[in-house]
């Protein structure tokens, strides 16, 4: 009970942060509007879409890369909250958390669902704002969707945890939408499906096929469309472990080193 | 009662009471950060209810020792125990009997003081039932009472460092570490907290308070001076220093200015 409470404190405290950011919340919103309407507008008529699974119409393109744009959110979300735990940890927070009596894995792994959930809010926070713009959706595709969000917002916040834990150099936000957001992003299927990119080049479509990102944004399209995609469940399950067993990797206290006598 | 390292056999009887566990016993520490060595078989032993400052200069190894005693470097067993529970096989169950106030601030500023406390009791797994009683207390200890209410980023830097003075006691902890708990405070605050964390001592507590100022300290105190990552001199401050001043016997021991 006490081990609830305290993963119950650390989840409350990362929700109240976030709702008092309020211009964090509105450029988590304002970024995925901006491609909804302005990129897909001038994008839809460069690509054509042919019929593929989960859909079975002709989809708009706005409907097509709406996922992606979760995954998106889900990406941004995560990694900012991997900067704002190095930040925490050079102020101390994150040192005095792991001061509490618990396994490190119970005090990281409480602060990732954290993570996931303020994810999960401001993907639904988009989704609804993109219903009034007329992305209609599935009515239950809404709730088929809740565990893929979530599960891909552990996936990517287990790999900013370890991202933050061993790699000082993305302290700044450049670094971080250079080497992680944009090949991320840019090589997925998030704002084309693959077989376009196969046209163009197999060894990147090939690229995309391997990214984990990839796996999290099919698994929420299918979701929406009341579809599970087995490979891609099994991929983002997979790499949310592997992803976390690095970060507690990185997170393990150092050992003490003696001087190497004779 | 002495702060005593291993190296030097204990000359007074008594030193460590039969039947109290010393609050925190280290021998042969070492740890090295590439290939400087940041503590060299530091070794001394922490009597229990003793206000004891741990002195050096800066690159003395105080912040190695924090980071050991803080759960952040893992010392191999047998090697540190706190309240004779070694720090090396049950980190957890040692830190449970700790409370830490690390050197950087540690506070949500735009939360209260209050919520800033309930924050870290539920962190420790204190019941909810207790957590209001608890705060109260602590922050009455430390003269903070009538600031529960206000919001951290409201209050000047003194009243900042009482309330993680306080929070450090709410899940009453034997030992309380302080690394330079006053770095940044102007005189008047730095007494009022000098003051407040030698009271602590009253109630039976340890105090381990890292500094490199002489003046927050009584003859009184214990110390247990670093000096290049070995301990330098352990004992009553009074009697460490004759008729030295404080400032100059530091001076003299590690050629650095207090």
């Amino acid at each position: 009970m006490s081990a609830l409470r305290a993963a119950g404190a650390i989840m409350a405290r990362e929700l109240a942060r976030f709702l008092t950011q309020r211009e964090r919340f509105f450029a988590a919103l304002v970024r995925p509007l901006v491609w909804l309407v302005v990129f897909a507008a001038g994008f839809r008529a460069a690509l054509g879409l042919s019929i593929i699974p989960p859909y079975r119409t002709y989809i708009t393109y706005e409907t097509y890369i709406a996922p992606g744009l979760c995954g998106m959110i889900l990406l941004f979300s995560a990694m900012q909250s991997s900067l704002s735990l190095v930040n925490d940890r050079e102020s101390g927070t994150m040192r005095l958390m792991l001061t509490a009596p618990w396994p490190r894995w119970f005090l990281l792994g409480a602060k990732l669902v954290a993570g996931a959930l303020v994810g999960l809010l401001q993907v639904a926070a988009f989704l609804g704002i993109a219903y009034a713009y007329g992305i209609h959706l599935p009515p239950l595709g809404y709730v088929a969707a809740l565990p893929a969000v979530v599960l891909s917002g552990l996936m990517l916040g287990a790999l900013g945890l370890f991202l933050s834990a061993r790699i000082r150099q993305l302290e700044n936000f450049a670094g971080v939408m250079n080497f992680v957001i944009f090949p991320m992003f840019f090589l997925s299927s998030a704002l084309y499906p693959i077989w376009k990119m196969q046209e163009s080049s197999p060894v990147l479509a090939l690229l995309c096929k391997l990214n984990p990102f990839t796996h999290a944004v099919e698994l929420i399209r299918f979701a929406l469309y009341r579809q599970l995609e087995p490979l891609s469940l099994a991929v983002v399950a997979g790499a949310t472990a592997v992803f976390f067993a690095l970060a507690l990797w990185g997170f393990e206290p150092a050992r003490t080193r003696p001087p190497k006598r004779d | 009662m002495r702060c005593r390292s291993p190296a030097q056999p204990a000359k007074a009887s008594g030193w460590r009471s039969p039947l109290n566990e010393p609050a925190l016993h280290v021998a042969g520490l070492s740890h090295r950060w590439g290939a400087k060595l940041a503590l060299d078989e530091v070794g001394f032993t922490l009597p229990a209810g003793r206000f004891c400052a741990l002195l050096g200069p800066n690159g003395a190894g105080k912040s190695t020792l924090m980071a050991v005693l803080t759960g952040l470097i893992r010392p191999r067993p047998g090697v540190v125990t706190v309240e004779g529970v070694d720090m090396g096989r049950a980190p957890r169950k040692a830190l449970a009997g700790i409370g830490v106030v690390f050197q950087q601030p540690t506070h949500d500023l735009d939360r209260t003081v209050a919520a800033n406390l309930r924050y870290f009791a539920a962190l420790q797994g204190l019941a909810r039932r207790e957590t209001e009683g608890r705060i109260a207390e602590a922050l009455t200890r430390l003269g903070m009472a009538e600031r529960a209410g206000e919001k951290v980023g409201k209050l000047n830097g003194g009243h900042r460092r009482r309330m993680e003075i306080a929070r450090a006691l709410l899940h009453r902890p034997k030992l309380l570490l302080l690394d330079e708990p006053t770095v940044g405070l102007d005189a008047p605050a730095r007494a009022a907290i000098t003051a407040h964390v030698h009271d602590l001592t009253a109630t039976g507590i340890t105090v381990l308070w890292a500094t490199h100022l002489v003046d927050e300290l009584h003859d009184s105190d214990e110390m247990v001076l670093l000096h290049r990552g070995t301990v330098a001199a352990t004992g009553a401050i009074g009697q460490l220093r004759g008729e030295v001043p404080l400032a100059d016997w530091f001076l003299a021991r590690t050629g650095a200015a207090a």
